[in-house]
């Protein structure tokens, strides 16, 4: 364990999204097993930058605690991650915090991660099985099968894929690994199955599938260890075993 | 007709398409027809003399060489323009290789610009004969030497990582160990176009 009696932070802060962003400098005494999570916490009690100035308080978002929720999901150190799950005797005595980049801020550490939830409701990403009336058992699925689709429902739409992706950014629509995955997912259950061709024919507007760059930065950032990889070249295929269908309007 | 907001995936799938048919296909061909220069002068030109009696060769020329190259450069572009490169903190090898391709594949267009203009363009402009002389004389200039080597390596990577990538893309590799015996075959294609021009370069300053 390192030694060390004080961790110097660096916060990005944002009062609100039309204002810019700027950089205060905090000191939090340290304590060992210390998370990003016990840090914010901590200049939550007292928010006095490293010069002992009155700062405000740090506006930012947490939930589970366990790195199941992805609330919590911030820049720290550069790379993209849980605020949780980043221990800070791993980190070292100088931590930077920021904002994800591929979201827009609402302030400071808190972003606005709606644009998945809207990509999955464009996409259609649920069984489509309309009213309250029993319909009888559904179709079986093999034990293999339910492993494999288990791996990709792991997904908690943290976002991190999308952050450490090169080809989302604001010249880009590009709709990002974890709402392809999850077309994966629901085009592979015998049930909802039977609108696949619709979430192909969404994933194939601006923004779909054809924009992945194959950079594979999704895979190794996503904290569930999806194969996200998998995933969009699996959909691939769904598309190039459909192209002919899919050419019709 | 394809509705418009469906256009970009066409264009991206006709962009993944001409990399390898026709392009990389005519990139083989030219690798193996180059070949023919270890066997001299006079076996190279006679090659040359065919390709350029072929029947129809203007229309080969413009539709399997010309447009596919000028649409995947232009499209590729855009593409590229569409990224944002974040090596410094997820310098991953895949990732590494997505800007490799990108970079690349401007050299490579550098590269045929030149190309093109020093062995067809002269031609169809001032009559200069293309053959073996020809080749000797361009390349014995030492920088000239080099911009070919360098062109050709950029060149063999963009259409060896391409080739891995247009089986991601079409969906025949999908899971790990596929993508990873793709990655090798296309690196040992890659690796034996590069050779096969490298070895032809260096026969002509011989």
């Amino acid at each position: 364990m390192p030694k060390m009696d004080f961790i110097q932070v660096k916060v990005k802060r944002q009062a609100n999204p039309r204002l810019k962003p700027y950089w205060e400098e905090y000191r939090v005494k340290y304590r060992p097993y210390m998370n990003i999570i016990t840090v914010l916490q901590e200049l939550r009690k007292n928010p006095h930058t490293f010069d002992n100035r009155p700062s405000s308080v740090i506006a930012w978002e947490a939930s589970c605690l366990e790195e199941v929720c992805g609330t919590c999901t911030m820049v720290i150190n550069g790379r993209v991650r849980q605020a949780c799950s980043a221990l800070v005797d791993q980190l070292g005595e100088s931590i930077t915090i920021e904002p994800m980049t591929k979201f827009p801020v609402v302030r400071d550490l808190v972003v606005d991660r709606s644009v998945i939830f809207r990509s999955l409701k464009r996409l259609k990403t649920w069984v489509p099985v309309d009213g309250t009336h029993a319909l009888g058992p559904g179709p079986k699925m093999g034990p293999d099968e339910a492993l494999e689709r288990y791996e990709m429902s792991k997904c908690i739409a943290c976002g991190c894929c999308m952050e450490v992706c090169p080809q989302i950014n604001e010249r880009s629509e590009f709709v990002g690994a974890a709402a392809i995955n999850q077309v994966r997912l629901f085009n592979s259950h015998p049930t909802g199955k039977v609108i696949e061709r619709e979430r192909l024919k969404a994933l194939m507007e601006k923004g779909g599938i054809e924009d992945c760059g194959n950079a594979q930065n999704c895979v190794k950032a996503c904290p569930k260890e999806i194969p996200l990889v998998t995933s969009i070249a699996d959909v691939n295929r769904q598309m190039t075993l459909n192209l002919l269908d899919l050419l019709k309007k | 007709m394809t509705p418009t907001s469906t256009r970009s995936f066409w264009l991206r799938r006709l962009h993944s398409l001409s990399g390898v048919f026709p392009i990389g296909a005519f990139l083989l061909e030219h690798m193996f027809t180059n070949s023919f220069i270890l066997q001299g002068p006079e076996a190279y030109n006679e090659k040359i003399e065919f390709l350029r009696h072929l029947p129809y060769v203007a229309v080969l020329e413009i539709v399997f060489i010309g447009l596919p190259i000028l649409y995947h450069a232009g499209y590729g572009i855009y593409v590229w323009m569409t990224g944002k490169v974040n090596l410094r903190w997820y310098p991953y090898a895949q990732n590494w290789l997505y800007v490799l391709q990108r970079w690349t594949g401007v050299m490579a267009l550098v590269y045929i610009g030149v190309h093109v203009y020093e062995t067809r363009i002269v031609n169809a402009l001032y009559g200069t004969e293309v053959s073996f002389a020809r080749m000797q004389e361009i390349v014995s200039q030492p920088q000239m030497f080099w911009f070919y080597v360098i062109g050709l390596l950029a060149v063999c990577f963009h259409f060896a990582n391409g080739l891995w990538g247009f089986c991601v893309s079409w969906g025949m590799t999908i899971g790990p160990k596929s993508q990873r015996a793709a990655g090798i075959f296309s690196g040992i294609l890659g690796l034996t176009i590069f050779g096969a021009g490298l070895n032809a370069l260096i026969y002509l300053i011989q």
